[in-house]
């Protein structure tokens, strides 16, 4: 490309105290590419956002726009300076409109008057929604829409501010495939405006999809930059790792065992439709759908979170009566939710606390006076994951996402589980972590324990099942078994398409 | 073996002061500054004084530090306390009741009406602030009604022991305030009960989802500093030789004020019981301090409000660091 860069980055240094967290990394963004960072976590990629966010100040190297050499102090100049960062956490008002929400803090004013125009802020934002296709209307409330419409009102926000770098962290980490594309076509509208788009994501095949150019980070280091056309998988997979990586997902050999579960005709009005499954011992039963399909539902209609209004559930053959968490975990069943800072850690907490929660009847009667059984549990946990933290009493908020996630997993299996459901284990956590998730659950299953998987990543899904159900609309829409299990039946069935 | 007991025990001991050094070294510098202002503060007789005088906040603060901790607050807490005391009161001098039987009903008011704060903040949902503003009002309003707004005048000399009596040398309350400090903290650091607070403030969904039964506990907690306002409330009555529904206006605050002077985070999750001790102390002694030194009580209001700002302050910038 023999454009001039929009943003040129010139050997950035940041460190913490302890750690280097950038080290000499030099990268540049064209007007009008979307421009990929791919690397683990803490590999840099947050840091450098921050970076450029006016969060972190840069300990040396110079940050260049339009060939002129900028600091960026603070939030409020990187806004001035057109940078505009789409956070992992929407940060949106709920109870506001899409109008109030884009001009939050700018607020337009009725002609010399302080009182809000509201008209004209409406007005200005619809324009906006429509520029970029957004089929949404201004007046409405946030709190209505779904994640991926308020991930489009984060985006419409910072275009609102005319913004011409456009940096998105993790973007599609809470969206639907289908939700995705209408992303996709959005950021291809915006590089089709000469606007640049930096864009951080774990999911390869999205960034073969939308990405022009793959910058690669390791412990802070830059790599490389590849064009997305002439790399692969396996190559970018190497240079994140440092090392090449024969086999993303794990095979293994499945010996299907009695069966530990059925459901009948479980239904919950307007949630659940009818569901009806069996699962074995030492099974890995995949949960596949669209997000809002009613997998996350039925998995917490299973242990007792949400009621059910219809069905029956048998555990080895007898009916069993599951009303609240507490029933559910006496029959032996464990569930690792969807969002592990929400839902399963106590962030604040030492991974001890986290680890021995749910087992601390078989740690001490009344009054603890020993921590002998406990540190147990705890060095049993730690070590069977491997999960890398300084000492047990390190915060459990200071881990990795990928240990983070090993902790709640290793807590339900101080429990010795026999049914374990897993709801999207692998979100947000990197690919290292990521695979030796893929191994702890296929141990699990080896061991005996009975899965149930739910992912929206179709290789994840297909890669590690021995039976995937697709849920469609709160019902179940297929069954598909080893071979015949493909990303395109999945999807068929996903949509609602039904059995030829 | 004997070397790492020693070593876990100086870690204890570390971990003890890294968390209360702050406010250690406030209580620490204040009764210097006092020491030698004035010739009275560092004698027996005043320490023990300003134990008594500490006690009460100190047992209703141990309930408050369990309440903040799960995310809540009680703001009832001196209201039940008067009218379990002057119920208390009443029933010895009007029906002529036994003490042990008459301070059971009152303690048993006291739960019953904590327990009762816990069950609708459990199953309504409604904040606890005002569930137990609304409870506040109540109790107080019980209070005059049974009272007839009147004292209620006692001189069973029984009863009046509760709350002047010695053991030794030492009150009585500063003695109900080492056995609830001591019974309290066990039951917060020793006990799956007191996992499950630190649990349901750190985090309540994922306490739900790991099984805990959170109702249970935000009943229990809600229950217990019923039972301790109670206990304070008689102790008080008392003490002061009659059943006044007008003492303990105000207390809540008070209340609260020491377990956020002893590092306890209004957002639930985060605090300890000893910290909660110290920062009764602290409150304590600079009331009596500026009594010693002849300051009016109109102006410790401004000092006692100027030192829970700082000290929240620096605490803050601690761990913003």
């Amino acid at each position: 490309m023999e454009q001039i860069p929009l943003l040129q980055l010139r050997h950035i240094e940041k460190s913490f105290p302890g750690v280097k967290a950038l080290k000499d990394v030099s990268l540049d963004i064209h007007p009008g590419e979307c421009h990929a960072l791919l690397g683990e976590n803490g590999a840099g990629k947050s840091t450098l956002i921050k970076v450029l966010a006016g969060i972190y100040d840069e300990d040396g190297g110079d940050i260049i726009l339009d060939g002129a050499a900028i600091k960026i102090p603070d939030v409020h100049k990187s806004k001035e300076l057109g940078i505009s960062v789409i956070h992992q956490e929407l940060i949106l008002v709920p109870y506001m409109t899409i109008a109030e929400n884009i001009y939050l803090g700018q607020e337009l004013t009725k002609k010399r008057s302080p009182f809000i125009d509201r008209e004209t802020m409406e007005g200005e934002a619809q324009k906006v929604l429509d520029n970029f296709n957004l089929n949404l209307s201004a007046g409405a409330h946030v709190a209505s829409l779904s994640v991926a419409q308020q991930q489009m009102v984060e985006i419409a926000k910072a275009l609102s501010t005319d913004a011409r770098i456009i940096i998105m962290d993790e973007p599609t980490a809470a969206l639907t495939n289908r939700e995705t594309d209408q992303l996709f076509e959005l950021v291809r509208t915006m590089k089709a405006q000469g606007k640049a788009i930096i864009f951080v994501s774990h999911r390869m095949e999205e960034l073969f999809a939308i990405s022009d150019r793959i910058t690669v980070m390791r412990d802070g280091e830059y790599i490389g930059t590849k064009m997305t056309a002439e790399t692969d998988r396996k190559e970018l997979i190497a240079m994140m790792v440092g090392r090449p990586l024969k086999d993303f997902y794990l095979k293994r050999d499945h010996q299907k065992g009695e069966e530990v579960l059925r459901v009948q005709n479980l239904s919950r009005e307007g949630v659940l439709k009818d569901i009806s499954f069996s699962l074995h011992k030492g099974e890995i039963l995949g949960l596949s759908g669209i997000v809002g399909a009613g997998r996350t539902e039925l998995a917490r209609a299973l242990f007792g979170i949400d009621p059910h209004d219809g069905g029956e559930i048998f555990m080895n053959g007898s009916p069993v009566t599951i009303g609240k968490a507490q029933d559910a975990m006496n029959l032996g069943i464990g569930f690792v939710p969807e969002d592990r800072k929400q839902q399963g850690l106590f962030l604040q907490e030492r991974v001890g606390f986290n680890l021995t929660i749910q087992v601390l009847k078989e740690c001490f009667r009344w009054i603890r006076t020993n921590n002998r059984r406990e540190d147990d549990f705890i060095r049993k946990g730690i070590e069977s994951l491997a999960i890398k933290a300084h000492s047990p009493s390190q915060k459990v908020n200071e881990l990795s996402g990928g240990n983070q996630q090993k902790v709640v997993i290793a807590k339900w299996l101080a429990r010795n589980p026999r049914i374990l459901i897993l709801d999207e284990p692998t979100r947000g956590i990197d690919v290292g972590a990521k695979t030796e998730i893929y191994r702890i659950i296929g141990d699990l299953a080896k061991q005996g324990v009975a899965i149930i998987m739910i992912s929206s990543e179709l290789p994840e899904i297909l890669n590690m099942s021995d039976r995937i159900l697709v849920m469609y609309q709160g019902g179940i829409m297929g069954e598909l078994a080893g071979e015949e299990a493909t990303q395109e039946k999945i999807m068929h069935y996903a949509t609602g398409g039904r059995d030829e | 073996m004997n070397n790492s007991l020693i070593k876990s025990a100086g870690m204890a001991v570390k971990g003890y002061l890294q968390r209360y050094l702050g406010i250690l070294l406030g209580l620490l510098v204040l009764c210097l500054i006092l020491t030698f202002r004035s010739s009275a503060f560092l004698t027996s007789a005043n320490i023990l004084n300003v134990l008594r005088q500490v006690s009460v906040n100190a047992i209703l603060a141990f309930g408050m530090t369990y309440a903040i901790l799960i995310g809540g607050i009680d703001l009832s807490v001196g209201s039940v306390l008067a009218l379990a005391g002057t119920v208390a009161t009443g029933l010895i001098v009007r029906n002529g009741m036994s003490i042990p039987a008459a301070v059971t009903i009152a303690l048993l008011l006291g739960l019953g009406l904590g327990v009762f704060n816990g069950l609708v903040v459990a199953k309504t949902g409604i904040p606890p602030f005002i569930v137990t503003l609304a409870m506040m009002q109540i109790a107080r309003g019980s209070a005059y009604v049974y009272t007839n707004g009147q004292p209620i005048r006692t001189t069973d000399e029984g009863f009046i022991a509760i709350g002047t009596g010695y053991l030794g040398p030492i009150p009585y309350p500063i003695i109900y305030m080492a056995v609830i400090f001591a019974v309290t903290a066990v039951l917060l650091n020793r006990t799956r009960f007191g996992r499950h607070v630190y649990a349901l403030g750190g985090n309540q969904d994922a306490a739900v989802f790991s099984g805990i039964k959170i109702n249970r506990v935000i009943v229990i907690v809600y229950g217990m500093i019923g039972l301790l306002s109670a206990v304070s409330g008689v102790v008080l009555c008392s003490r002061m030789y009659s059943g006044q529904p007008t003492i303990g206006i105000g207390f809540e605050l008070d209340a609260i004020a020491a377990v956020v002077l002893g590092g306890t985070s209004m957002s639930g999750g985060i605090g300890f019981l000893g910290g909660t001790l110290l920062g009764a102390l602290v409150i304590g002694v600079l009331n009596n301090g500026l009594n010693l030194l002849d300051i009016n009580s109109f102006w410790q209001l401004i000092v006692k409000g100027v030192v829970i700002l700082l000290a929240v302050y620096i605490d803050s910038m601690k761990k913003r660091k």
